[in-house]
C-alpha cells in the first residue's frame, strides 16, 4: 500500500525478525529522512492506515551491528487502535550532524521522545518546538547511549562540582 | 503545551513567562515534595491560586537503565526491571521477559503462562491499591490511604512466599520461573481473592466513592478528551478513563488472556475491559476500582485449575537454567548449566529486533529489543507508560487551581524510576 502511493521511495519491508508463523511478524518498512513527514502523514491519515498513536519513538546506535550501513536508526513505533494493526517504521540518519524532521506536528505525544532521543544519541529533531536535553541536565555534553560511551562515564560525575558548608 | 522559548529562570530551572512582571507567582513543585511521591519537579506561574503555565523537569532519578542492558545478560536485567515501576515490579519482570521470548521465539509451559497471569493480575492489583490509596491521601484522606494498604501487605506476602522477596521480586527468568510455586500458595491466592479483595475494594468505594471532598475535587479535574488521549500516546486505564477502547490482554493477547493458551484448546479467561468516557480524575479512579474486581475474577478462574507439569521450558532448548536439583545430581543438568552461565556461552538469540508489550497498571509497558546474536541485547528500550502519560501534564493541569495539580499527579500515578529509568 506505502509502495502503490509512493513509487520513488525503496521502503525495503521486511519483519523485524522472521519467524515461523507469518502473523507473528512485526512489519517493519524504512524511509528516507527527506520523505519522513509526507510518508507519515499518510500513515496518519489515510483511511485503510489510520495510525492514530504514535506508540514509542526510539533510536538505535547500529555502530558495530552485524551488516549495518547506517550509524542511527530512529524507530517509530506506530499503532492503529480501530485497525488493531502496529507498523515500525525506521529512519537513518549519520554523522556528522545525524538529523531527521520532527513528527510532533502530527504526533503531540512525539515531543519528549524526540526529546529523550536528542538527549541519549545526539540525533538532532528539525522543526521540534523545544529541543531541550529531558533526561540529563544542560550543561551534560556527551550522549549516553550512543555505542562509544563507556558504561561508567567519562568521570562526569567526579568533575561536577563540590558544594561543601564552607563554600556555600 | 508550551511552545514559546524558555527564558526565565527560577532556581535553577527555566521556564515560559505567561506575562512577565504583574501580579504573577512563580512557584516551584518538587523535586523534594511529598505530593511529588518521587522526584518530578514543576515550575508553576500562578495568578492568585489560578495556574498560568506549567513547565516540567524530570530526570531527577536518571539511572541509565538503558545502558545497563547494553551490559548484562537476558536473565540479568531482570533485577533491573524491578527498580523501573517498583510498585509493581512483578508486572515489569513478565513484561521484560515476554519482550525475551517474542525474540527468542519461545513458548511458555502452560503451568508457567498460568502463574505468570495470576501474579501479573495480583500486580495490577497491588499498583491500583496504591494509586487509589495516594489520591486519597494527597487530598487529605489518610483513612483512604491506609486501608488499601492492609491488602496490599498481603500481596506483598504472597510474593514472599514464591520468590522470597516483597519489593525486589525479580521472579521471571528466560522461557520461565526463578522457582515453582509452593503447594499451599494457591489456596492463600484464592483466600486473598474471596477474603481479603471484596471488603478492601468495599472499603475504598464506601470512603470515596461518594465522599463529597473527594467528588468535588477529582470531577472534571484533569480532564483530557478521547481524541487528544490517543494522539498523546496514553494507554491502559488513563486512556480507558477518557474512551479509549484499548487493552492489550483483549487486542494482542498473551499468556491466559489468548485463547489455547495450553494447546489444548482452552479458551481465553473471561473479563470485561472497563471504560468510562468521563476522562477527568474521578474516571480515573472508577476505572481503576473496576479493573481490580476484574482482576480479582481472572485470578479467580485460574487459580483453582493450576495444570501441572515444568514450569521452565525444557533444558534442552538451551534457553532456560536447569534446576538445581538437575545440575548437582545429573552431567546433563551440568552441562546446561554451564553453557549458560559460562561468559563465552549463555543465550543465543537470533539477530534481529523485536518488540513485546504487556498491559500492566499503568498502560502498555514494552521492550524493544535489538540482538546481535550476543550473550547481552544489542540495545533495550523501555516503552514506559509513565512517560508518554506524563508528557501532556502541563495541558491537565493549566487553569485549574493549584491544589488541582496535587489531584490530577496522584490520578495519573506518576512513578518516577520508571518515569526517568
Amino acid at each position: 500500500m506505502l509502495i502503490a502511493k509512493f513509487p520513488d521511495i525503496d521502503f525495503a519491508p521486511h519483519p523485524l525478525m522472521t519467524r515461523a508463523e507469518k502473523s507473528h511478524e512485526q512489519l517493519c518498512a524504512r524511509v528516507p529522512p527527506e520523505r519522513l513527514l509526507e510518508v507519515m502523514r499518510f500513515l496518519r491519515t489515510d483511511d485503510r492506515c489510520n495510525f492514530e498513536q504514535l506508540c514509542d519513538l526510539t533510536c538505535i546506535d547500529y555502530l558495530n551491528f552485524p551488516k549495518a550501513r547506517d550509524r542511527y536508526g530512529v524507530i517509530y513505533s506506530l499503532l492503529s487502535i480501530t485497525k488493531g494493526h502496529r507498523l515500525w517504521v525506521k529512519c537513518f540518519a549519520n554523522d556528522p550532524s545525524p538529523q531527521v524532521p520532527s513528527v510532533v506536528s502530527i504526533w503531540k505525544g512525539a515531543n519528549w521522545l524526540e526529546r529523550e532521543v536528542w538527549d541519549m544519541f545526539g540525533v538532532r529533531f528539525t522543526g521540534h518546538p523545544d529541543l531541550r536535553r529531558i533526561l540529563t541536565w544542560e550543561a551534560f555534553e556527551a550522549h549516553p547511549l550512543r555505542k562509544d560511551y563507556p558504561l561508567r562515564g567519562r568521570g562526569e560525575r567526579e568533575d561536577f562540582e563540590r558544594i561543601t558548608r564552607e563554600s556555600a | 503545551m508550551t511552545t514559546s522559548p524558555l527564558t526565565a529562570e527560577y532556581g535553577g530551572a527555566t521556564y515560559a513567562p505567561v506575562e512577565p512582571g504583574g501580579d504573577v507567582w512563580v512557584l516551584n513543585l518538587g523535586p523534594q515534595h511529598p505530593a511529588t511521591h518521587t522526584t518530578l519537579r514543576h515550575v508553576l506561574e500562578l495568578r492568585g491560586e489560578r495556574v498560568l503555565s506549567c513547565t516540567v523537569h524530570i530526570g531527577y532519578l536518571h539511572s541509565g537503565f538503558e545502558k545497563l542492558g547494553e551490559h548484562l545478560n537476558y536473565n540479568q536485567y531482570v533485577v533491573v526491571t524491578d527498580r523501573m515501576n517498583y510498585v509493581s515490579p512483578m508486572a515489569n519482570n513478565i513484561a521484560w521477559h515476554h519482550a525475551c521470548e517474542t525474540l527468542f521465539g519461545l513458548e511458555l509451559t502452560p503451568r508457567c503462562k498460568v502463574i505468570r497471569t495470576i501474579i501479573a493480575e495480583l500486580a495490577r492489583i497491588q499498583d491500583h491499591l496504591l494509586c487509589v490509596g495516594c489520591a486519597g491521601l494527597d487530598l487529605g484522606g489518610f483513612t483512604a490511604f491506609m486501608y488499601p494498604f492492609n491488602a496490599r501487605e498481603t500481596i506483598n506476602d504472597l510474593f514472599e512466599e514464591i520468590c522470597g522477596a516483597r519489593f525486589t521480586t525479580s521472579y521471571t527468568r528466560v522461557g520461565g520461573l526463578m522457582q515453582d510455586i509452593t503447594p499451599q500458595w494457591p489456596a492463600k491466592v484464592k483466600r486473598f481473592c474471596t477474603e481479603v479483595m471484596p471488603p478492601a475494594i468495599g472499603d475504598l468505594e464506601k470512603l470515596l466513592t461518594r465522599n463529597r471532598i473527594f467528588v468535588e475535587r477529582t470531577k472534571g479535574i484533569g480532564y483530557l478528551s478521547h481524541d487528544d488521549a490517543i494522539n498523546w500516546g496514553w494507554t491502559g486505564p488513563l486512556a480507558r478513563a477518557s474512551g479509549v477502547r484499548r487493552d492489550l490482554r483483549k487486542d494482542e493477547p498473551y499468556l491466559c488472556y489468548a485463547d489455547n493458551w495450553d494447546g489444548k484448546g482452552s479458551s481465553a479467561v473471561q473479563f470485561k475491559v472497563p471504560i468510562s468516557d468521563g476522562g477527568d480524575c474521578y474516571a480515573r479512579y472508577l476505572i481503576r476500582l473496576a479493573e481490580m474486581r476484574e482482576s480479582v475474577k481472572i485470578i479467580l478462574q485460574l487459580a483453582d485449575n493450576i495444570p501441572d507439569g515444568p514450569v521452565d521450558v525444557l533444558p534442552e532448548s538451551k534457553q532456560t537454567l536447569p534446576n538445581k536439583g538437575e545440575v548437582y545430581f545429573s552431567i546433563e543438568g551440568l552441562i546446561h548449566h554451564f553453557e549458560q552461565i559460562m561468559t563465552n556461552r549463555g543465550h543465543q538469540p537470533p539477530i534481529g529486533e523485536a518488540y513485546g508489550a504487556n498491559e500492566t497498571a499503568n498502560g502498555e509497558l514494552g521492550f524493544y529489543l535489538a540482538s546481535d546474536g550476543g550473550n547481552t541485547p544489542y540495545r533495550v528500550r523501555c516503552r514506559p507508560p509513565s512517560f508518554i502519560n506524563y508528557q501532556c501534564f502541563p495541558e491537565l493541569v493549566v487553569g485549574h487551581q493549584i491544589s488541582d495539580v496535587v489531584a490530577v499527579l496522584s490520578g495519573m500515578n506518576i512513578i518516577a524510576a520508571e518515569l526517568d529509568r
